[in-house]
């Protein structure tokens, strides 16, 4: 062993019990790291892979996002004309000449697209009313482009062609309405028609806003619904590679002109949220792994205060300022590494126990458990930080000990 | 003659502060291979001060010392804990032995830092140095273990460890009894003559500096016999 280290963990051997405690300290800040970033992101990860599961990838809505370009400006697009008070269009709702749309798209590589018509309905059944997003589909089309047929926990999707009037609900829904298979229900629009229809499929998605708000129906009934023959007013559009929605939505809305969202932008609080609560982990761990290097900082200069004589014999033995800096810096080093190592044992550990945890909750998924993510880099993360932490609370008592004259000690102690 | 193994030339220290306090001043000294110096004085006159001047743990405020004919004042402080590494062995008034380590380890430890050795070279080397000091049963204990004179012993052995060629001592028989003091200073006699080493010791002790070939007598800092 080299000797610099053979000093060095003599000091902390005879000061076991504040060693010990300074270790548990690092250890806790890593351990806490790991479980709180398994949890968090497990939670992340679930809802992300939910969301591409279950809603389509690029969504295509019947508004734009900014007025049209006037043929004047497109004339002179330097900034000759200027004009002022523009609104967008106003135009009957719904996408035009969707059928082409839908066609080209289906065309291109790795996409897949159908039509769907939303809109606000009431649901009554008995006394209880309702309200909800009914979307209507083809199923067909509808199948290739989510994932609604897999989530159906009673009925089939293609109940919806058998039954004159079929309607699928969110489990959600149906609990707040009180319906179950095969029942009637009112259905009313803000157009003002009236349909019956029948409860023929419920499904579950996990996403509380989906089941608790949406329900399904063909298309055509949904236009008889709403007073709207013909008219769409999403296309949906599923991608074999998701990581391409952000520039798939912005070539479609160049193409078309109508709004495009790629699912994050649909999702852009919930992502931001995301932001937010990484942010918050990254700043309590810290703080707690930062309590842990004052634990450091506070046993080196101990030691130090302690072995003021022995600092001054090494020296007149012919050890150096660095020779004695890198004592005491190799003592905090050991702090750090044996306490990182405690620390992925110990979040391990307790991300193990989170695992076993089981509890019912509804919020913006429903779910038994914590979802947990087990990451290497969130190791060695919490690890790098840890060991850096604990060199450094050590370099700035070693800096002063290497100062130390080893004249004024000697002269003091005799 | 030729070049002294040590010399030091106008050799003035002086604690800068509110009140300047002079240590010591325009000392000539010079030390030959194999010669056993005592420095004497009354307390406070700068006997400590001389010799840590002299074992370059402390710089001069002018003057100049030479180690085997070489001036010392413009090596880096690295330079000068690599010459006392190689060329010097220190012995204090209390021993400074490390309290975590064994006998033997303590011994080993300036031999760990220079290298070049084997650990089986080492580890014989330092329980021979300890067998000449009459310590061979002691290896293994703690230097807690220890009385006052065998740690003393102790010390001399570490600071022996290297070979050095001059050993200093500062009032290394202070805290001892008389029979122990005369045992370390019988070690230093025969260091000087049998090995060459010199040897320069601070001693407020009559009787026991009689003993040595040399006396330098320091009164306010100044070599005065």
């Amino acid at each position: 062993m080299p000797l610099t280290l053979d000093i060095a963990l003599s000091h902390l051997k005879n000061r076991k019990r504040q060693t010990v405690v300074s270790v548990l300290g690092v250890a806790m800040g890593v351990g806490f790291f790991i479980a709180m970033a398994a949890m968090m992101q497990g939670f992340q990860h679930y809802f992300v892979a939910k969301v591409i599961d279950v809603w389509p990838h690029v969504v295509i809505k019947d508004e734009y996002r900014s007025a049209p370009v006037q043929p004047a400006q497109r004339l002179y697009p330097d900034g000759a004309v200027k004009l002022r008070g523009l609104k967008p269009r106003e135009e009957l709702r719904g996408i035009r000449d969707v059928k082409t749309i839908i066609a080209e798209l289906n065309r291109r590589e790795g996409m897949v697209a159908a039509p769907t018509l939303r809109g606000q309905v009431f649901l009554r059944y008995g006394v209880k009313d309702f309200s909800c997003t009914l979307v209507g589909i083809d199923p067909q089309q509808e199948r290739r482009v989510s994932n609604l047929e897999h989530d159906l926990v009673a009925g089939s999707l293609n109940a919806l062609y058998t039954n004159a009037n079929g309607i699928i609900l969110g489990e959600g829904v149906a609990k707040r309405v009180g319906a179950e298979m095969g029942n009637l229900l009112s259905v009313i629009s803000p157009a003002g028609v009236i349909l019956k229809m029948k409860v023929v499929g419920i499904f579950r998605t996990g996403i509380t806003v989906i089941d608790n708000f949406e329900s399904y129906a063909l298309l055509k009934k949904a236009q008889i619904l709403q007073n709207r023959p013909n008219v769409i007013n999403q296309v949906r559009i599923r991608l074999d590679d998701v990581n391409l929605a952000d520039t798939a939505a912005a070539a479609i809305e160049g193409r078309y002109g109508y709004r495009s969202e790629a699912w994050k932008e649909t999702y852009q609080n919930i992502m931001g949220i995301f932001v937010i609560q990484n942010g918050i982990m990254y700043s309590t761990v810290s703080a707690i792994l930062i309590v842990a290097a004052f634990g450091i900082f506070n046993i080196i200069s101990t030691v130090i205060h302690e072995k003021t004589r022995d600092i001054a014999i090494l020296k007149s033995m012919g050890f150096g300022e660095s020779d004695i800096r890198r004592i005491f810096v190799l003592e905090g080093l050991a702090v750090g590494v044996v306490g990182t190592l405690t620390g992925w044992l110990l979040g391990y550990g307790l991300t193990r126990l989170l695992g076993l945890v089981r509890f019912n909750i509804e919020g913006l998924i429903s779910a038994q458990g914590f979802f947990l993510h087990y990451s290497p880099w969130h190791y060695l993360l919490a690890g790098s930080f840890a060991v850096t932490s604990a060199v450094v609370a050590a370099y700035l008592p070693a800096r002063k000990a290497a100062r130390l004259n080893p004249v004024e000690i000697i002269r003091g102690a005799a | 003659m030729s070049t002294p193994l040590l010399e030091a030339r106008k050799v003035t220290r002086i604690l800068p502060g509110q009140v300047p306090v002079t240590l010591v001043q325009d000392i000539d000294l010079a030390v030959a291979p194999g010669e056993f110096v005592a420095i004497t004085g009354p307390s406070g006159s700068g006997k400590s001060s001389l010799l840590y001047l002299l074992g370059l743990l402390d710089m001069p405020s002018s003057g100049t010392i030479y180690l085997e004919g070489r001036d010392t004042s413009t090596l880096s402080g690295a330079e000068l804990a690599e010459l006392r590494l190689r060329k010097l062995g220190f012995v204090f008034q209390f021993h400074f032995l490390l309290p975590e380590f064994s006998v033997q380890e303590n011994v080993m430890i300036p031999m760990r830092k220079l290298g070049g050795r084997s650990n089986e070279e080492i580890r014989s080397r330092s329980a021979e140095l300890l067998a000449e000091l009459g310590m061979e049963e002691y290896l293994d204990k703690k230097p807690e273990q220890l009385s006052g004179g065998e740690r003393q012993r102790v010390a001399i052995a570490r600071a022996l460890a290297n070979d050095p060629l001059i050993v200093l001592a500062d009032e290394p028989t202070g805290n001892l009894d008389t029979r122990n003091g005369q045992i370390v200073f019988d070690i230093f006699r025969r260091l000087a003559e049998e090995k060459g080493q010199a040897v320069i010791t601070v001693t407020h002790d009559v009787q026991l500096s009689a003993l040595t070939q040399r006396r330098v007598r320091l009164v306010d800092g100044k070599i005065v016999d």
